[in-house]
């Protein structure tokens, strides 16, 4: 397992779109190291014969009856919005300029 | 015997329930000595977030009126309760403990408040945690620390140290916590009072703000074994709006807990949940309580669970995986924070903008490990290796319940230690967490009960009892009767040795 570098803090950030200040990237890339490091062992007992499970209780095809039920109100997810406008979530331009 | 007015923030829920059904006391009086105790001393201890004063005194004064008519209300009817702020009530705050989502007022009730206030309980407001469930300690909740009544320099516990320290203090009988790696257990352990983590599926996520899906399980909080039970039967059973929620009827786990009989049964001592890294006082007060299960008929038998050494790296895998991956909704668009929106950023830019304003550092670090276990060319190594350890943890409960019928340990490694100590530290806050985790991979149930003091700093100590997933009702048989015998030993509970605040 490769340790972990302040660019790869960067480029993890951008990934999940938190935008950290030099300070975090540093403090942060000494802990995601630790923790990496001590994770990174789960491989040595999971071997090519052992199934993965995504879920403790199996369950498949969960079906509920298709019947209409009311939703939430307009004006209810309004009252919440960060930013509303003409009865819609007003966002940010989703194109960057250049 | 009638209930002493001045005395009612002191009883447990299945006395307070039975006294207002007897006419012996009115909610309204019960919830008021409760909202006058928060007032109180929820200025040092700080368990709450949000107190719902004139919501929490309309709906006793209903469920009075309905008594008074004649109506027939269930048994914990009148009974306030303590809500931990990940759970969604309509129109009261909802914060998990993040800046991010500091305001903001769900629109629709959790299917557990709806079945609370089915059950006519009156719920008192909502409790602190660490952000969106990630700690050990309450530390981490944007708001600033809860701390633990039996020392006010000491953590409650986490990521459930709110509804772990207001039953505690006795601002609330009762209390709702959330578990996905121990936030019911090990909050209970450091502060004396039970918790139980239901089987994985046993109660409905719906309206849980969710942290690792495959993992997070609502549950009850409580000072007695009886007085959890009441609230499991009430917040448990099948939910269509949750996928995973289990067809099948709830375990009589109320019934175990009178039962309080272990005469029978194998009691499963987990060998690799003991020894080094658990603190002398700790060992030392399970190793008694061994002793009294015996004495009271158990047959104790000693299980190894050798991948239990791994469940620890597994869980710190799966969990920031899961999410990273459910926090993405949290991007200022729809609800919450929103964070330099000038005109001018792009959507993108004020979306990091926001979730680096509005998440705290371990939420970063969590969400930053996910996205690397995550990544192509990690994923195998990491995530899929974790997944395959949570196939070897399963196979190890069930090899470890051919020999016995529950397993039991220490709950945490360690009693409540001071605030400030590790909340730099991820690791050593992580092995908090190391004898807990195993039950979340596994998706089985769990409880943790007091068995003690240690004596080398007078802190509280919990035992963790874990049954095969739908045999929940075991944990109350066995926590009952141990809880009896102790009680019988003390001629009190244990909580009733707490300090005044």
């Amino acid at each position: 397992m490769t340790s972990i570098t302040r660019a790869e803090v960067e480029h993890l950030a951008r990934l999940a779109r938190l935008e950290l200040s030099d300070d975090e990237i540093d403090h942060y890339a000494g802990q995601l190291d630790v923790i990496l490091q001590s994770v990174a062992r789960v491989s040595e007992v999971a071997g090519a014969d052992i199934p993965p499970t995504s879920h403790p209780i199996p369950m498949v095809n969960v079906f509920r009856e298709d019947i209409s039920r009311p939703g939430l109100a307009r004006e209810d997810i309004a009252a919440g919005a960060p930013a509303w406008e003409d009865d819609r979530f007003r966002v940010p331009r989703i194109l960057d300029e250049e | 015997m009638a209930v002493m007015e001045d005395d009612l923030v002191r009883q447990d829920a299945a006395t307070l329930a039975s006294a207002i059904a007897r006419g012996e006391v009115s909610s309204e009086e019960v919830t008021r000595a409760h909202l006058d105790r928060i007032a109180e001393v929820d200025g040092e201890v700080h368990a709450f977030l949000h107190v719902l004063n004139d919501e929490a005194m309309e709906s006793a004064r209903a469920i009075d009126a309905r008594r008074a008519a004649g109506e027939r209300l269930g048994p914990l009817a009148g009974v306030p309760l303590a809500l931990k702020d990940v759970l969604t009530m309509t129109g009261v705050p909802t914060t998990c403990g993040s800046r991010i989502l500091e305001g903001w007022r769900p629109p629709y009730d959790s299917t557990v408040v709806e079945r609370l206030r089915a059950a006519d309980v009156v719920i008192l407001g909502k409790t602190n945690m660490d952000e969106f469930a990630m700690g050990s300690s309450t530390e981490h909740s944007a708001y600033g620390p809860t701390r633990n009544p039996w020392d006010l320099e000491r953590i409650p516990g986490g990521s459930g140290g709110g509804s772990a320290a207001a039953l505690a203090a006795f601002e609330a009988p009762l209390a709702i916590g959330t578990d996905t790696g121990g936030s019911i257990r090990q909050p209970a352990s450091v502060t004396g009072t039970v918790g139980v983590k239901p089987t994985y599926g046993g109660v409905s996520r719906y309206g849980l703000v969710a942290l690792a899906s495959s993992l997070d399980q609502p549950g009850p909080c409580a000072r007695t074994v009886l007085d959890t039970a009441l609230l499991h039967a009430a917040i448990a059973g099948h939910d269509p709006r949750d996928s995973t929620s289990i067809q099948a009827p709830v375990p009589d786990v109320v019934a175990a807990a009178r039962q309080a009989d272990v005469r029978g049964m194998r009691v499963g001592l987990v060998r690799e949940l003991s020894g080094e890294g658990y603190q002398t006082g700790v060992s030392q007060r399970f190793d008694e309580a061994v002793k009294i299960l015996t004495d009271l008929g158990a047959e104790v038998v000693e299980v190894s669970c050798p991948n239990f050494e791994y469940a620890l790296a597994a869980y710190y895998l799966i969990l920031p995986s899961e999410a990273s991956s459910n926090l993405a909704r949290f991007d200022g668009m729809r609800y919450g924070l929103r964070e330099g929106d000038d005109g001018a950023r792009s959507v993108e830019e004020v979306m990091a903008l926001t979730r680096e304003a509005g998440f705290g550092p371990e939420v970063k670090r969590r969400i930053m490990i996910g996205t690397y276990a995550l990544s192509s060319g990690y994923y195998d190594a990491y995530y899929g290796s974790a997944q395959k350890v949570r196939t070897l943890i399963t196979r190890d409960f069930e090899a470890a319940f051919t020999q016995a019928d529950v397993l039991i340990s220490p709950t945490a490694p360690t009693t409540a230690f001071k605030i400030g100590d590790k909340v730099d530290d991820p690791l050593a806050m992580y092995l908090n967490d190391i004898a807990t985790i195993p039950v979340n991979l596994a998706g089985n149930a769990a409880m943790s009960l007091p068995v003690g003091l240690a004596p080398e700093d007078g802190l509280p100590v919990g035992l963790q009892v874990m049954a095969p997933p739908m045999a929940d009702d075991r944990l109350y048989r066995v926590g009952s009767a141990l809880e009896a015998a102790l009680v019988d030993r003390w001629g009190h509970l244990l909580i009733e040795e707490a300090p005044q605040l």
